[in-house]
Parts: structure tokens; sequence; C-alpha cells
């Protein structure tokens, strides 16, 4: 039999059904073998109801994105064959509910095994275990040991009762006898994974580890998908450490609330998405002025408006960056991986404490919610730096009869911030114009120095930040480089990977931070590069449009001819396919070659 | 001990001569000074509006926010530095129209903080638009006609609303409103003290004088039991909300913060925020 390195499952069905804690659990058992996984969910805006699935990568080596192709679909009812037959192969599986008639379309590849899931379930206890059969199905087919599978249904079920943990261990098991009776000749399985018990968590969860892991003690937030994760495992770790949560009732009340504890000097985080951030604008504006650190998380999904709220985009790149109003320096962090998020996330509160103003995270609900395999996290690379804080003895030795020089025009523009409750320190925090005091001033010369003051605080390049403005793999003169941010990171490396193998010279550059945007560095790559592909998930091309500004702007400037930026986006509610980002490339590559 | 001077600064008042807020402001030094709290140790939220620039003239640290913030903001503030005596101060418009939402839910999870809204029934920084407050008929410059819409009743709200501090002042009365803010500060949960404070330049008609006539003194009613919630809401009902001093007291209820599941002695701005290996290891556990 065939030893394969990488293969896909999907289990569909109703919202409500189980669908999810099914993928969940057989993400886990793969990642106690030893696999490295990458999750997919598909779902709506409803709690009952609706078709939603969940597509699992299992690979013995990292797995990076979704594919278009799938191995074994797992149906719960019709409408998940309807919805998803498409993505069978050759050789494929389509394992369905007895219960309901399977009917294949016509030119399905795969080989329908028609199980009796929800007979076998009623057998051994209750219809609901039908997904725990399907569960010993689908072990069966992948070539996974059933105990693997039985250690995590008896620690999810087992708790309940004993008795329940038992037949769902027996369902498990009448799954597996099954499948083996019915599919004598399986021409694959996957190869063993090495062991290793890696973590899988989304995105969501390194955030709120990495806000943890850095001092972060306040969260205020209001529930918005893809963002509430945050805010809920951080109920789960902060009351631990001495800190608090609290669900506000609006983004308005979360931001405020968390630029109080800012001004007070606490570490605080609120997650959102893209109606949020919409709220949150003028508060942010307010943290700018009166210089108050704070991190934001957004979660962007499908918008305007409402948009696709549980649905994949990155449309609020321009909001992030000329949102709110007046003149603001910005810092826009954009991790592409799990692994990343939690590191940008921890390293948002040393900037916010350092340059004494908001900071962006910006995440995307792929990113936000898809589970993905990561190695390990290393609290002992996170370092708590408060920036420029004052002992008691140094205000003391620095106020004046007038009060505190909170806002000292300096050559860097960072000025020394006392706490409440530092002796002598007092001052006015205002997003009203101010003095150097704090006290209201619209003197011309006093607003120059200070909005001066204020920009000039943040560096122009991640570079003098200690951050990785972007990363790049491919060869030194790529005919065509690919350019993303965010979760396009797995679709984007292996399009460049699949590329590669044809024989096409591809590079791939991730950008890291939005803003300030690493300029000098694309140019440098720009330079290199006979044309370039930006692929973003908008409708708009926000990504390339600034990457055509900025980086077009600062070459011409330069005397360096500029490649041509071809920009592909795609805003379907979907995260990239390798597939799609490989045939735009080729389509842009022969169009050079033509002309 | 601290001293009405050290919560004075130099500043230069931008209030009109004769504004209710002067007695506001100086009741809330008196109430600072008679408790003994340090300037450093007091931080005040404010909002927009004429009432807002009240941090300008009081030493301790000052917050000026956003127009209708100061409760959420003075929420974060409070629950990160518990040693910190938090007050959030503004207007009729910022507290009740703009902010009116953030009021409510102050109220329901009875933050230990002290609100005090300079009530004047009027938009003064703005140059004499209806307020949430203003009675209806009232003539302004966006209502010619005469108001159209009923009054909020902020006293009657946070009671309904579960607010276990309201009362209610007049900045004539310095004395008797520094002595409801100062229980207002001492009460551990929400106080609300809302403040008939005239504005002398763009309402002609809830003057001083009208105030002195209409406002009936609790304290001069020894009979009046400000631990009954029915019987204070009845009293706001049947005097439309003309009363002055402490209009209802519930009994000792926990504030917000002891609430909070792990919530410490020591503020949290003091703690050690490290987390050690081991336990963020044990954290890790539940994602393998």
């Amino acid at each position: 039999m065939q030893e394969r390195r990488l293969a896909s499952w999907k289990i569909g069905g109703e919202q409500g059904q189980g669908i999810d804690s099914t993928g969940e659990m057989l993400a886990t058992v793969c990642n106690r073998l030893g696999y490295y996984i990458y999750g997919y969910r598909q779902f709506s805006s409803r709690i009952k109801g609706g078709h939603s699935n969940y597509k699992i990568m299992i690979g013995t080596e990292p797995v990076a994105s979704t594919s278009s192709e799938l191995d074994v679909l797992v149906a719960i009812d019709q409408e998940t064959i309807d919805r998803n037959h498409h993505e069978l192969v050759e050789g494929g599986i389509l394992v369905a509910d007895a219960h309901f008639e399977p009917v294949v379309p016509e030119g399905c590849p795969a080989r329908l095994l028609s199980v009796p899931l929800t007979r076998i379930a009623q057998e051994v206890g209750s219809p609901v275990m039908r997904n725990v059969v399907s569960l010993g199905v689908s072990a069966y087919i992948l070539g996974l040991p059933l105990e693997a599978f039985k250690e995590v249904v008896m620690e999810r079920f087992g708790r309940k009762s004993p008795e329940v943990g038992e037949q769902n261990v027996a369902a498990l098991e009448q799954g597996y006898a099954y499948a083996q009776e019915h599919l004598l000749e399986l021409a694959w399985r996957l190869a063993p994974g090495d062991g290793k018990k890696r973590l899988i968590m989304m995105g969501n969860d390194a955030v709120a580890l990495g806000a943890a892991a850095a001092g972060c003690r306040f969260c205020a937030a209001y529930p918005i998908t893809p963002a509430s994760e945050v805010m809920e495992t951080l109920m789960d770790i902060l009351p631990r450490y001495g800190g608090v949560v609290v669900q506000a009732e609006d983004e308005i009340a979360a931001i405020t609330a968390c630029i109080g504890a800012g001004f007070a000097g606490a570490r605080a985080i609120t997650a959102t998405a893209g109606p949020g951030i919409s709220l949150m604008q003028e508060a942010i504006g307010l943290a700018h002025t009166a210089e108050i650190p704070v991190v934001i998380v957004d979660t962007q999904r499908g918008g305007p408006s409402t948009g696709m709220p549980t649905k994949h985009e990155q449309s609020d790149l321009w909001a992030l960056l000329f949102g709110t109003h007046g003149d603001t320096p910005r810092i826009v962090l954009t991790p592409s991986t799990v692994e990343e998020t939690f590191y940008a996330t921890a390293e948002a509160f040393n900037l916010a404490d350092k340059y004494q103003c908001p900071v962006f995270v910006a995440t995307d609900l792929s990113l936000a919610l898809n589970k993905q395999t990561v190695e390990d996290l290393d609290i002992r690379r996170i370092k708590i730096d408060r920036g420029a804080l004052l002992t008691d003895e140094e205000i003391a030795a620095q106020a004046e009869p007038d009060g505190f020089r909170r806002y000292r025009i300096t050559e860097s523009g960072i000025s020394p911030r006392p706490l409440p409750g530092q002796p002598k320190g007092q001052y006015l925090a205002t997003g009203v114009e101010h003095n150097e005091f704090g006290k209201v001033s619209e003197d011309p010369k006093n607003r120059v120095a200070m909005m001066d003051k204020r920009l000039r605080k943040v560096p122009a390049d991640p570079a003098a930040l200690g951050l990785e403005g972007v990363t790049y793999s491919g060869p030194e003169t790529p005919d065509l480089l690919l350019v993303g941010i965010g979760s396009t990171v797995g679709p984007l490396s292996d399009a460049r990977k699949a590329l590669e193998a044809e024989g096409y010279r591809v590079g791939h550059a991730q950008i890291k931070v939005l803003a300030p945007l690493p300029v000098q560095q694309l140019s440098e790559l720009f330079a290199r590069a006979k044309r370039v592909l930006v692929a973003e998930n908008n409708a708009q091309g926000q990504l390339a449009a600034l990457i055509e500004y900025r980086v077009g702007k600062a070459m011409r400037e330069q005397g360096q001819p500029v490649p041509p930026i071809h920009s592909l986006r795609k805003y379907d509610g979907n995260p990239f396919l390798p597939t799609e980002i490989v045939a735009e490339a080729k389509e842009v590559t022969s169009y050079a070659q033509a002309g | 001990m601290p001293k009405l001077a050290d919560f004075k600064t130099t500043e230069k008042s931008w209030w009109c001569p004769g504004c209710g807020d002067f007695g506001v402001l100086a009741a809330l030094q008196k109430a600072l000074v008679d408790l003994g709290v340090e300037p450093h140790n007091v931080a005040i939220v404010a909002g927009i509006g004429c009432s807002g620039k009240i941090g300008n003239y009081i030493n301790c640290y000052n917050f000026h926010v956003v127009h209708g913030r100061t409760l959420p903001t003075a929420m974060g503030l409070k629950l990160v530095n518990r040693d910190l005596t938090v007050i959030a101060a503004g207007g009729d418009g910022d507290g009740y129209a703009i902010g009116g939402n953030h009021f409510l839910h102050a109220i329901r999870r009875n933050v230990d903080i002290t609100y005090i809204v300079m009530d004047n029934q009027i938009y003064g920084l703005t140059k004499g638009q209806v307020s949430p407050t203003s009675a209806v008929g009232f003539k302004t410059r966006s209502t010619p006609e005469g108001n159209i819409e009923r009054p909020v009743r902020p006293l009657q709200l946070a009671i309904a609303a579960g607010a276990t501090y309201v009362a209610s002042g007049f900045s004539s009365d310095v004395r008797q409103l520094s002595r409801l803010i100062a229980e207002g500060i001492q009460h551990k949960g929400f106080a609300l003290i809302n403040v008939y404070s005239p504005c002398v330049t763009f309402n002609r008609v809830n003057t001083y004088d009208w105030y002195k006539e209409v406002l009936l003194n609790l304290d001069e009613d020894e009979a009046y039991d400000p631990t009954d919630r029915g019987k204070a809401l009845q009293l706001l009902i049947d005097t439309d909300e003309r009363v002055r001093g402490l209009v209802y007291k519930a009994p000792d209820q926990p504030s917000f913060q002891d609430l909070f599941p792990g919530y410490r002695e020591e503020p949290i701005v003091h703690q050690d925020w490290t987390i050690p290996e081991e336990d963020f290891a044990q954290l890790l556990e539940q994602y393998r």
C-alpha cells in the first residue's frame, strides 16, 4: 500500500450537528500522533441550520494552506455531497450516512462508502454519536491507530460520565470495524507521524497567549466574529495572574476602558473586527493625541458594514492606515502565521509603551480562526520593556511649580511619562491640543511643535523599530515576485514551490509590518524582480495600491525603474487556493513573454 | 495632610463668570481635602463640554477624554489601579446623551467610581442647544419653537438601573455638595452625584433663583429615609427630581472589582507581570 505524506479530510453537515467538534477531535488526534495540520472551517452567521464544514490537511511535514482537492469527505447530509463532491479526487472516498440514502452526482471520481452512521450510533447509545462513528471510519481509511482516537474521545465525553465515554468508544470501534469489513482494498494510507506532540491553535489563541506573556492584565472587548476567542481565552488566563477582562457594552466602551487602563500604566488589549474598528476610530485619535499606549487587534472579515461576518477578507488595510481624523503616526503589525501572531502581539505592547501610542495587530479570519500546527512558543523570547517611565525620584527632580512637563518636546518625540499615583507627577492628559504640561493651547507655534513631536516618534522603517518588515524566499533575481500579507503566506508559499517545480523563477515576499511599511526592503526586492504580483483578499487592491504609491514612488525618486505591479484580488469570502495563484502567475508571466 | 491650595492650579478659568461649575470645582476640592486624599492619588476623567474643563483647574492626575466616554475610561483606570480615587465628571449632554449607554452599564456593574454630572439643562460650549435634561417647551437655538422631547430623569434612571448611591446637589450649596461628593467617594461602588449647576449665559430659565425656589432640601427633612428604594423613586416622581441631598444609598453591596475571580489587593499596575516558564508550559498543554 502506498504511504502518503499529505492527505485531506473534510466533514460537512448542518450547523449545530457537531461538525466543528468532530473536526477538532480529528485534529487533536493527528497532532498527538505527530502530524502537522492545517484546519479550515466554513460556517455561516447562525447557530442552527445552514451548511458548515471543516476541512483538515494532515501532513508529515508542515502544511501552510488548504487545497482545492479532497481525499476523504464525510457527509452527514446530502447537501454536503452536493456542495463538496467536486473537490474529491480519483481514489478519494466519500463516507456518507446511509440514513439519508446518499446520491452521488455523476462523474464524481470518488468511491462511495455508505455507512449506517445513525443506525450504529443508535445501537451503541444515541444517534448523536454518528459523528464519532464517522471518526472510526476515518481512522481506518487514513490508516491511523484507533487507540489515539479512543484517548481523545474519552477525554471529551468520559468527563460527562464514564458510561457516555464508553458508548462513544464503542461508536468509534463499530465505525472502524464497519470500514474494515467493507473497504477491503485501500490504495493508500498516511505515513506515520513522528509522535511529537506539537501545539495546535488558532491566531486568536496566539493573540491571547502573546498578550498574557507580555504582561497584559486588562482586556475589554465586545463579542464579534471572528475576534471573540481573544476575549474568551483571556477570560480563562488573566484571572490566574490577577488580571481582569470586561465584556464591554460596545466597542467604544471597550477601547476607552483600555485607554483608561493604559493611562494608569497597565498593558491593555481589545480585539475586534471591522465594525468595531469603525466604532473605535475617535478614541484611537484620543490615544494618539494624549499619547497613551494601547493594543488593538483587528481580525479582518468581509466588509463593509456587517458584510460577511463569518467570511475571510483583508479589506481593513486602508482603515487601519488612514482611520481616525487628523494626523497620526501608525504602527500596524501584520503577522502571517499563528506563531508569528504570538510574538507580534507580545511585541505590540513594547512598541505601544515605547512610542506611547496605539499599536494595531491585524490578522484576518483565516489566521484568526483556522487551527494550525505550531512547533512551540518560547516565552523566554518575550521581554517586557516599559519605555520612558520614571521613578518617583526622577519625577521629583523634574517637577516644576506649574506641574510636570508630561509632553516635553524632545528630540525623539518621546516624553517621559509619570503614572497616576506617583507624587508630583500630576498632569492633564488630553485629546485637546496642549502645551508641554498638557494644558489646552491653540498657539500656532505650539501646535506645530506638538504635531511634529508626535509624528516623529515613530520611525519610518520597521527595522528602526526592531521589526522584520518583510520575509523573502526565492532566487536572487526572480522573473516574478509574489507579494502578500497576513494569512496569504500559506497559499503564496505553496504556489511558489509549485511554480518552481515547473521551472519558473519565482520569489515570495510576505509583508509583516503594514506601518511603517518596509519601503526600503521592498524597493530592493522589486529592483531585482522582472514583475510583481500582489495577491490580497479585498476588492480594491488595497495593498497593491499602497505598494504602488509608496514603493513605486521611492524607486522613482532613486531613479530606479519600477517593475510592472499586477494585482490579484479575491473577495468571495474564501482564502486563496495555491492553484489560483499559480494560474495567475502563469498568466502574468506568459503575458510578459508575449509582450 | 493635603490642603485646599494643593488641589489648585494656576490655570485661568475659561468658564463664564458666575458659572455653576465653579461651585462644583470648589466642592470637589473641599471633599478631597476633607477626606485627606493626596493629589497624586486622585485621577479625574472629564468629558467634553464646559464641565469637561474641570480637569484644567484641579491639581491631580487628569484625563480629558472624548465626548461621552468618561465612564468606561474611568472603569479601566480604576480596575488596574484600585488604590486611586477615581472620579468621572462631565455635563448632562456628555453623560445622558452621547454617553447615555455607558451610564446604564457603569451603574449596573457598580464600578467603584464617583460620577459628578454638572447638569445645566443646556449645551453651553456649543452655544445653547437643547440638552437631554431640558424641559418640554424649553426654547433653545435648536428648539426655536420649544423642546418637544421629554427630558431624561437621571436620578430615577439610575435607581431603576440598580445604582447604589444616588445624590442630587446644587452648585450654590458647596457645603452640602462637598459632603455628598465625599460620601460618594467613600461609597464602595458607583456613586452618582447629579448637580444642578446653572448656565448663566444660555439658560435664562433654570437660574440660581429658580433652583433656590424649586429645590426641596432633603437635609431639612428628618423623616426622609434614603435607604428605601421605593420611597426614593416615589419622591423623585412626585418632585420631578427637584430635590437636593442624598436620595438613595443601598445597603452594602459588592463593587464590580470585588467580584472578579482572582482580583488582587495589590493594584494591577504594581504587580509583577512575568509568567513563570513552568506556568506558561502548563498553559500550552491544553493546545496539545
